[in-house]
């Protein structure tokens, strides 16, 4: 069965290249610093299971440290001229968009097909995560086609590749980051923090102030974590159910549904949602690491007032 | 009597984003003053942290893409895109990020959310496509005008992921709430659930579109 192991296996694989090629590449200033970091993404991916708990935290310890403190940097590897570039557009033509569908049309052909043909029945993918495998494989079958017809050179992908990480930087990383935070976050109780204090703040008998208040405390709480999932729970605990079911009799699944949607604006609105937020601003490299956000707040408010206003005109029908 | 200590460890990340240093080490500081708070010895709040990134590998896959992108980049994906845009005689950026916005929420709507992203769709295709419509349409762009085109195409794929993953009864967060609401008793179906997420979703595109299509007007009005 293909299980997400061999998918660990082959980003593994690739940061391994990467820690390589930056060790190897004379002409970058903090080339033994992105050697170090991208060597142990590879670590973690390859023998993460192996060196334990502890072993991990060290691991991580280490990311942080290179990161924080400077030691990695931008580089700049091989790679065609803006003059090329504009050169093969015009030469290959739209055909050069064929390559870069392969990747998400192998995701969502494989997907649909492996839930709803046979396929899936022969279970040969571990369940839940085909999307996933299918995005591997598009990406192999996308290198596949792209190696047939241009013929780049041998190491190409994986210093281009490299170009695109080293723009992104620790961003790559901060997300995963960002989660075993929240992890600990749960270990030391901020949920129960949060709830008590969100309760303190309701008036009695004002079924909207609740529904207002339990709305923006998802927000809040979610801006907190970085997610939803993480706030939803506390929230839930705190005033949804006590609250807004049991007390006021509102509908469960509007109330459940539509509060956890109030959580994504607050998602919308922190740098805590790095993946969302932070890691385009890089991959984009934007001056402002904050710019995604600054794009998202107008809409994210009107949408956290509407979410608020429909769980209070739909739970209460 | 209830535990505010916990809250040190959020304090600790508020204030290190406000003031901009760097991530990566105010997430790490903040993860081992909220594990000390929480009882723990320093050789458990490291072993804690390190099992958490374990488990949460699976975010880094999605970077495998990155080779492929980098070698269409290589062969002029991004000028092909800007190229394509300025062909199309009605394409502005609004009107190109409000396509890829009901792309995004439809796409997600039935469950393939992981298909399209910011490494997979947003920097080889969308902002490229952005910055084309904007600069056919507006000529040159200024530096923070770009920056804007982008980060607005980066926010479509956000809103347009969010409010329309929800809609699909299987994702994560659709299981996650009806596996709390049981917890009390409530037992929902994940349908029922993932129908309530509709309204919001249609509330959301008339939110974004409307702002996507001030972008234009903006881009617009400059200079006069």
């Amino acid at each position: 069965m293909i299980t997400l192991h061999w998918l660990y296996a082959l980003a593994g694989a690739m940061f391994a290249a990467f820690a390589l090629l930056s060790a190897l590449d004379r002409a970058h200033g903090k080339r033994f610093g992105n050697a170090a970091f991208w060597g142990l993404m590879a670590l973690s991916l390859l023998g993460g299971d192996q060196i334990g708990d502890f072993g991990n935290g060290l691991l991580v310890l280490g990311l942080a440290g290179l990161a924080g403190f400077g030691f990695i940097g931008r580089s700049h590897p091989p790679t065609t001229s803006d003059a090329e570039r504009e050169g093969w557009s015009q030469q290959l033509r739209n055909k050069l968009f064929l390559p870069a569908l392969i990747i998400p049309a192998t995701a969502l052909i494989g997907t649909l097909a492996y839930n709803y043909t046979a396929l899936g029945s022969t279970g040969w993918i571990e369940p839940k995560r085909e999307t996933y495998v299918f995005l591997g494989l598009g990406v192999l079958f996308a290198l596949a086609a792209i190696f047939a017809w241009l013929r780049p050179p041998a190491v190409a992908p994986l210093q281009e590749g490299r170009r695109l990480i080293d723009a992104i930087g620790w961003a790559a990383v901060l997300p995963q980051m960002l989660a075993s935070l929240g992890v600990l976050f749960a270990a030391a109780g901020v949920g129960d923090s949060i709830g008590f204090l969100t309760r303190s703040v309701i008036p009695e008998g004002s079924v909207f102030e609740t529904v207002a208040v339990f709305g923006l405390g998802m927000a809040i709480f979610t801006m907190v974590m970085g997610n939803a999932f993480a706030a939803f729970p506390v929230m839930a605990a705190a005033i949804g159910v006590p609250l807004l079911i049991q007390g006021y009799g509102g509908d469960p699944a509007v109330v459940g549904a539509i509060g956890m949607l109030a959580g994504f604006c607050g998602t919308l609105m922190t740098p805590m949602a790095a993946n969302f937020n932070l890691v385009p601003a890089a991959l984009l490299e934007l001056k402002d690491q904050y710019g995604v956000i600054r794009a998202q707040v107008a809409t994210a408010l009107p949408l956290l007032l509407i979410n608020i206003l429909l769980i209070y005109w739909l739970a209460f029908r | 009597m209830i535990n505010y200590w916990p809250l040190i460890g959020i304090a600790l990340v508020v204030i290190g984003f406000a003031l901009k240093m760097n991530p990566m080490l105010v997430v790490t500081a903040s993860a081992i003053v909220t594990g000390l708070i929480a009882g723990m010895d320093l050789h458990e709040v490291i072993s804690t942290f390190g099992k958490a990134f374990n488990d949460n590998r699976i975010i880094a896959i999605v970077w495998i893409v990155l080779p492929v992108i980098g070698l269409l980049e290589r062969f002029g994906l991004q000028q092909r895109a800007a190229a394509v845009i300025r062909n199309l005689k009605s394409a502005t950026t609004g009107r190109l990020l409000i396509l890829y916005l009901v792309y995004r929420q439809i796409t997600a709507a039935i469950g393939l959310h992981s298909t399209a992203g910011h490494p997979q769709t947003v920097r080889p295709l969308v902002a490229p496509m952005a910055l084309a419509a904007a600069e056919k349409q507006h000529g040159e762009l200024t530096e923070n005008e770009a920056e804007k085109v982008k980060a607005y195409a980066a926010a479509t794929d956000n809103v347009g992921l969010f409010f329309g993953e929800d809609i699909f009864f299987a994702i994560g967060s659709i299981v996650l709430i009806q596996q709390i609401l049981a917890g009390y008793g409530y037992n929902l179906a994940p349908l029922e659930l993932a129908l309530w997420a509709i309204p919001s979703a249609i509330c959301a595109f008339l939110i974004h579109s409307t702002r996507l299509l001030l972008i234009d007007r903006k881009l617009g009005r400059r200079g006069q």
